[in-house]
């Protein structure tokens, strides 16, 4: 499990890969508190190599999300599978987050 | 069967819950109880026992036993803690007002993705059972 950071733009796109859970969360809570700490606005986190998510993982999105919005910047998630959107739907978290299809189309909702 | 004792670490959970995967991939269960069911609700139980349980204590153990057979995965996850009660911190997480909370969606998780979530209080500890039909 690993989170790679690049940019696209003006976006910084993280890739999530393996499980986000509550052994790596704070992990993944850093390397974009960092990013949002240089001044980075545009953040988008991309789900498709994400197997499965926790509770910890889905409470730290909620936080960063808050986060980024405070500091006056956007979030979006992508890729999303089936089960993971299952997941989103259960916690009713598919209406906090803006959630894309597709990483192109995540990437042109800014 | 699985039965495994690990130290009071995060770091462990993964591996535990791919060894009871491995188990119910062998037994066929559905695609979506493998990828999401099993693997979230695994994962909060024993996150659960080490962080609330054992409270992080190294030197105190997760017990985890999974039956599995062609028809359901029974999984115990055992604690060394003193005790705490599961239902204690039941909040409903997808009310408008605990829906930003960053907490609070361990248990209903358990409870949403497992047909029954049982806790049973040990001498020295907490044990939590849960168990899915195959679908």
């Amino acid at each position: 499990m690993s989170f790679s950071i690049k940019k696209e733009g003006e976006v910084v796109v993280v890739d999530v890969e393996g499980q986000l859970i509550v052994g790596n969360r704070q992990e993944l809570k850093q390397k974009v508190l960092d990013e949002l700490e240089r001044g980075e606005k545009k953040f988008l986190i991309d789900f498709s190599q994400t197997g499965y998510i926790d509770s910890s993982g889905l409470g730290v999105l909620v936080s960063l999300s808050k986060k980024i919005r405070e500091q006056g910047g956007e979030l979006r998630l992508a890729n999303l599978n089936d089960d993971l959107k299952t997941l989103f739907e259960l916690t009713k978290l598919d209406t906090l987050f803006q959630i894309a299809d597709t990483r192109d189309r995540a990437l042109h909702s800014f | 069967m699985v039965e495994v004792d690990i130290p009071s670490d995060v770091r462990f959970i993964e591996r535990v819950v791919e060894l009871v995967l491995r188990e119910c991939e062998f037994m066929d269960f559905a695609h979506r109880q493998i990828m999401l069911n099993v693997p979230v609700a695994l994962t909060e139980a024993i996150s659960n026992a080490i962080l609330r349980g054992n409270r992080d204590n190294p030197a105190k153990n997760v017990h985890v036993r999974a039956q599995v057979d062609a028809t359901q995965l029974i999984v115990e996850v055992g604690d060394e803690g003193e005790g705490f009660d599961l239902d204690a911190s039941a909040v409903d997480p997808t009310t408008p007002e605990n829906i930003e909370r960053e907490d609070g969606r361990g248990l209903f998780l358990m409870r949403k993705l497992m047909d029954r979530v049982e806790s049973v209080e040990l001498p020295h500890g907490n044990l939590v059972r849960m168990t899915l039909h195959r679908e």
